[in-house]
């Protein structure tokens, strides 16, 4: 019996492997890495127009040095001010945190000195980082377009994906009409990103939108919030959780209704709580798809443009531009090099945290 | 005991407290999806006077309603609008679909087999396809001769010096790879994969639609099919290779019934993404192959966003989708795993 496996598997190896992965890495490859060096390409480069059409001139790093240091810089990095005392509070809990994290790896049994070097790495990124976006955010800042991206997303994320888990669990108790509740909760998620946007203009228009009642109960009725840039970047991020909660909550529902019932049932004959068996049974067998789902929502997330392109051209000021967004607007003056090399620098930093996600999060919660 | 817990199949039988709390909280995030949508209703059956002069919430009650958007869009502009929704139909439905084949049948892939790509085979890959990229565009070879002999040179080099590069990567590479190449935005390769298409003559066409989505697509499909394969017991598929099912059959017969609310998941998320993307189709058609969201957009005209006849465009989008996720729903729901690894 034991050989036969062993010839099958082998025979497995060696045929049905590169039958089952190679259409879909061939069909990626041919169409990604032609636009991808194209686009490379015009990052490092300027175009001019020059009489009857236009060249493309090599300028090398140009591009890139006017974000980091020339005259994008106050567009893309923003302008730091001093930390304020709730600000130095935030950013002691963050250094906490990580420094509790750090504690417990070096303590776990997976400890390597590799590992330490690469932890310790990610922790001084992350700490400049966080330090980096609390001093936009003080007054005398200005967050520029990156950490306005990284709100949107770590805010979003949060938010969606708490959303999304709570509705997914009360959908699968058995609740009479909960199949009512489950096809209106996908409904956002259906209309185009560019209809939805639209959508959410009439919304907050303050005086013919429907919530124009409340606003002048409040007093607020001929004060545009979304010329406030927290109250425009929360109409951002509303839109955004309004469409994008129901992906979560479809791919965790579907999570959880492949999970099998014998483990909580178990639970259950044992006498465990309804909270504990959440905690230590439903939980830890969503972590894989949850860490998955949260990766490609990151990367969605990452690219946001839509919303706040229509609902505020990226204004007030330049308060609820996306890095995308910015991208997009040097593409339209036919800044192609600048608007490429703002996508690299996007592709950059989502590949810096897509990386460590994986290998510290996605990693760990999918091989246990 | 046990047995009366497994007749009533699902562990939670909520209290009645419970059942109230949870209506309040569902009924209440009903409430937040529902209202923009019946706001989009209700503007649709506006005159623009009636949007303009603020707030009006029922028809009939406090304006009255009218069919004029509508009757513009389905009668005075009937041709410009279904062709439009036959092409999102089927470029949605022919990419959705292919996406969902060779992605799932990928993840699987990755799931169950080892794979070790040299690194070396990869960088030369890159290699001659940079080069091909050259020779086109600078010495104006045409596309296919120089694809042809880039293929050619790739393999006779693959054949001789890649042989001494060992260094090779493994199944998670290969997953982050596919991954990583959503994490460009559009806006940057929007201008090279126009200038692909329009070599390729496909420029405003179905085709260039199906392919570019198929591509874009296929990560996705890959990464939540891998997630759910994973999370089948690798026992059945041992019970039915020692049985003598080809690797194939196994996964025709045992892993794809099994992982039905994945799949169907995952459809849905790839027909929503298509059904819905702007920024690629503005590029890639113009007239012939136009999509729906390109038309929502239009209307966003030189006198201010035509609230009305957006609203009915977005109204008339949604209704296929939800026909089909309510038709898809009960897959979701059907727990396949229950009770297959007892005895």
């Amino acid at each position: 019996m034991k050989t036969r496996w062993q010839r099958l598997s082998s025979q497995v190896e060696r045929l049905a492997g590169s039958v089952f992965i190679m259409p879909a890495v061939l069909i990626v490859l041919l169409l990604s890495i032609f636009p991808l060096i194209i686009s490379l390409y015009l990052s490092l480069s300027r175009l001019r127009f020059v009489k009857g059409g236009f060249e493309i001139k090599f300028v090398g790093l140009a591009n890139y040095g006017k974000l980091l240091f020339g005259s994008q810089k106050r567009h893309f990095l923003g302008v730091i001010g001093d930390l304020s005392p709730a600000a130095w509070l935030v950013l002691a809990v963050v250094m906490v945190l990580i420094a509790l994290a750090l504690w417990r790896y070096v303590r776990s049994r997976r400890f390597s000195a590799g590992g330490l070097i690469y932890r310790s790495v990610t922790v001084v990124v992350l700490s400049l980082g966080v330090w980096y976006v609390l001093r936009t955010l003080s007054p005398g800042g200005r967050p520029g377009t990156l950490v306005v991206t990284l709100i949107y997303v770590f805010v979003g994320i949060t938010v969606q994906y708490v959303l999304g888990l709570g509705l997914a669990l009360l959908t699968t108790q058995r609740l009479p009409a909960r199949r009512f509740f489950r096809v209106v909760f996908l409904l956002p998620m259906m209309i185009t990103p560019v209809g939805v946007a639209y959508m959410f203009r009439m919304l907050t228009d303050t005086d013919k939108g429907p919530f124009n009642p409340i606003w002048q109960a409040l007093g607020l009725a001929n004060f545009s919030w979304v010329n406030n840039p927290w109250g425009a970047r929360a109409a951002v991020l509303i839109g955004d959780t309004w469409q994008w909660t129901p992906l979560m909550f479809i791919v965790l529902l579907a999570a959880l209704e492949s999970q099998p019932v014998e483990c909580r049932e178990a639970g259950l004959v044992d006498g465990a709580s309804r909270w504990q068996l959440f905690w230590n049974i439903t939980l830890p067998q969503l972590l894989p798809v949850s860490a998955t789902i949260i990766l490609i929502r990151m990367i969605e997330a990452f690219k946001i443009m839509d919303l706040p392109n229509v609902l505020t051209s990226g204004g007030p000021g330049t308060a609820t531009e996306s890095l995308t967004l910015h991208s997009f607007f040097a593409w339209r003056t036919f800044d192609l090099g600048g608007s490429a090399a703002i996508a690299y620098m996007l592709l950059f930093v989502v590949i810096v945290i897509g990386i460590s996600y994986v290998n510290l999060v996605h990693r760990q919660v999918t091989e246990g | 005991m046990i047995k009366n817990l497994l007749r009533r199949k699902s562990v939670f039988i909520p209290s009645p407290v419970t059942m109230l709390l949870s209506y309040l909280v569902l009924g209440a995030w009903a409430f937040v999806v529902l209202f923009p949508i019946y706001w989009l209703v209700v503007t649709s059956f506006k005159l623009p006077i009636q949007v303009n002069e603020g707030p009006f919430y029922l028809p009939g009650v406090d304006y009255q309603p009218s069919l004029h958007a509508w009757r513009y869009i389905f009668v005075d502009l009937w041709r410009d609008t279904v062709r439009p929704y036959f092409n999102t139909v089927v470029v949605a439905l022919t990419s959705s679909a292919l996406a969902l084949l060779f992605g799932t049948v990928a993840a699987y892939g990755l799931v169950r087999f080892k794979y070790r790509p040299r690194l070396g085979a990869i960088l030369m890959f890159i290699g001659c396809m940079a080069l091909a990229i050259v020779t086109i565009v600078k010495l104006g070879v045409p596309w296919q001769i120089a694809l042809i002999a880039t293929l050619i040179l790739f393999f006779l080099a693959l054949k001789t010096i890649g042989r001494r590069f060992k260094r090779s990567l493994g199944n998670n590479d290969i997953a982050f790879w596919l991954i990583s190449q959503r994490m460009l935005p559009p806006v940057a390769v929007v201008l090279p994969i126009y200038i692909l298409f329009q070599r390729m003559h496909l420029l405003d066409t179905k085709t260039a639609l199906i392919m570019t989505y198929l591509a874009i697509n296929l990560p996705i499909v890959v990464w939540l099919m891998r997630d759910y394969f994973q999370s089948i017991p690798i026992e059945l598929e041992e019970c039915a290779v020692i049985d003598g099912a080809s690797p194939y059959r196994v996964f025709r017969s045992i892993v794809l019934p099994l992982s039905t609310p994945g799949l169907v998941a995952t459809f849905l998320l790839l027909l929503v993404f298509t059904w819905n993307e702007y920024l690629l189709a503005l590029f890639l058609s113009s007239a012939k192959a136009q999509t729906m969201p390109l038309l929502v957009a239009a209307q966003n005209a030189t006198r201010g966003p035509q609230w009305w006849y957006m609203s009915v465009l977005v109204l008339i989008m949604i209704i296929p989708v939800i026909g089909m996720a309510i038709a898809l729903e009960r897959f979701i729901a059907r727990g396949l795993l229950v009770g297959a690894v007892k005895g």
